[in-house]
C-alpha cells in the first residue's frame, strides 16, 4: 500500500472517513460511499425497533468498509463511556469515534467530559478517537491520554464553514504524535484538500456529501480533494510572494 | 414474565436468557447490544445470562449516523 493511513493497528489506503447520517436512502448512500473510495465510516447506536437493524450495516459489508461506531448525542462521560461499551458488544469492534457534546445549538465538544471519556475509555482497551476542538492544547491532552488519533473540527457540525483556524489546526498537526483528522464543517472539496495541505492526516466528513444536490458526485469530489491536498502537502509549495516573478526567460 | 424493553412493556419467557429473550422480540442478534438494568451483557454472555422478571432491557443496534 502506497502512503497508507496508519491508526492504532490498521492501514487505510482511503484518507477519508465518511459519516452515514443525513441521506435520503440507504441507496443513496451505497452510491456515494463507494464513490468516495472510503474505507471508515461512522455509525451511531440506537434503540432498536421492532424490525430491528436498519441495514446500514449490510451496506458497509457490500462494500468491505470498516464500521467506526460513534458516541453521537452524548453529553456526558458516563453516557459515551456505555455508548462506546454498547457499541463494542454490537459491533465487535473496540475503536470508537468519541463526541461528547455540549449542547444542541452549537455541537462544539465538552472538553472536561471529553477528557475523563477517553481517560476511561483507554483504560478499557479501546482505539479512542475523540472528536475534539480545534484547540491545541486539548489536541495533545488527549494524545497524553492514550488516544489513537485526535479529531478537531473545522467549524461546528453540519454548517459547511469551512476551516475556520487554519493556523490552530497547524498547531495541532505540527505537535501531534498521533494521525490528525479533520471532523466536521468541510463543505466542498477544496476546503477537504485545504485540510491536508495543512498536514492532516486525513478528513471525516458526511454532510457535505449526504446533503448535496448530487451526493455521488460530491462524494467523488471529496475522494480527489483529499487525494489533491495530500499530494500538495507533500510536494513542498513555493513560497508566497508580494511582487510577480516572470516565469519565462526574458528573451 | 414481563420486562420494560426500550421502555415498553413486553412479555418473554419466564427465566428467558438475552439470546431467548431476543428471539422472543424477534430481534435479529447479529448487530445487536443488549443492557439489563444498566450493566452492558457481553456478547459471549448472551446464552447464560438470565433475564429478571421486570428487568429494564435496553436493545441497541447501529443506524445511519455521524
Amino acid at each position: 500500500m502506497d502512503d497508507p493511513l496508519v491508526i492504532g493497528d490498521r492501514q487505510y489506503a482511503s484518507r477519508l472517513i465518511m459519516g452515514t447520517g443525513g441521506v435520503a436512502n440507504l441507496a443513496v448512500l451505497e452510491r456515494a460511499l463507494r464513490a468516495s473510495g472510503t474505507e471508515l465510516t461512522t455509525v451511531s447506536i440506537r434503540r432498536v425497533d421492532t424490525r430491528g437493524g436498519s441495514g446500514v450495516l449490510e451496506v458497509l459489508e457490500r462494500l468491505g468498509i470498516d464500521p467506526l461506531p460513534n458516541t453521537a448525542g452524548c453529553r456526558t462521560a458516563a453516557e459515551a463511556v456505555l455508548t462506546a461499551r454498547l457499541a463494542r458488544e454490537a459491533l465487535g469492534t473496540n475503536w470508537v469515534k468519541l463526541e461528547v457534546i455540549a449542547d444542541d445549538r452549537t455541537l462544539l465538544p465538552d472538553p472536561v467530559e471529553l477528557l475523563a471519556a477517553a481517560e476511561t475509555l483507554v483504560a478499557d482497551g479501546f482505539t479512542v478517537l475523540p472528536f475534539t476542538n480545534d484547540d491545541p492544547v486539548l489536541a495533545l491532552r488527549l494524545e497524553e491520554l492514550g488516544c489513537a488519533a485526535v479529531m478537531p473540527l473545522g467549524s461546528p457540525i453540519g454548517t459547511g464553514l469551512g476551516i475556520r483556524n487554519p493556523h490552530n489546526i497547524e498547531l495541532i498537526v505540527a505537535r501531534a504524535g498521533v494521525p490528525v483528522v479533520l471532523d466536521a464543517g468541510i463543505g466542498t472539496a477544496s476546503e477537504a484538500a485545504l485540510a491536508m495541505e495543512l498536514g492532516c492526516a486525513a478528513v471525516m466528513l458526511a454532510t457535505a456529501v449526504t446533503r448535496a444536490t448530487d451526493p455521488e458526485a460530491m462524494a467523488t469530489a471529496m475522494r480527489h480533494g483529499v487525494a489533491a491536498g495530500r499530494l500538495a502537502h507533500g510536494a513542498g509549495r513555493v513560497p508566497q510572494r508580494f511582487w510577480a516573478q516572470a516565469s519565462s526567460p526574458p528573451r | 414474565m414481563w420486562i420494560q424493553v426500550n421502555g415498553t412493556e413486553r412479555e418473554v419467557p419466564d427465566n428467558a436468557t438475552v439470546t431467548e429473550m431476543l428471539t422472543a422480540l424477534a430481534v435479529p442478534p447479529r448487530g445487536v447490544a443488549v443492557a439489563v438494568d444498566g450493566t452492558v451483557v457481553a456478547r459471549t454472555d448472551h446464552d447464560r445470562t438470565v433475564v429478571p422478571d421486570g428487568a429494564e432491557v435496553e436493545v441497541l443496534t447501529a443506524v445511519q449516523g455521524g
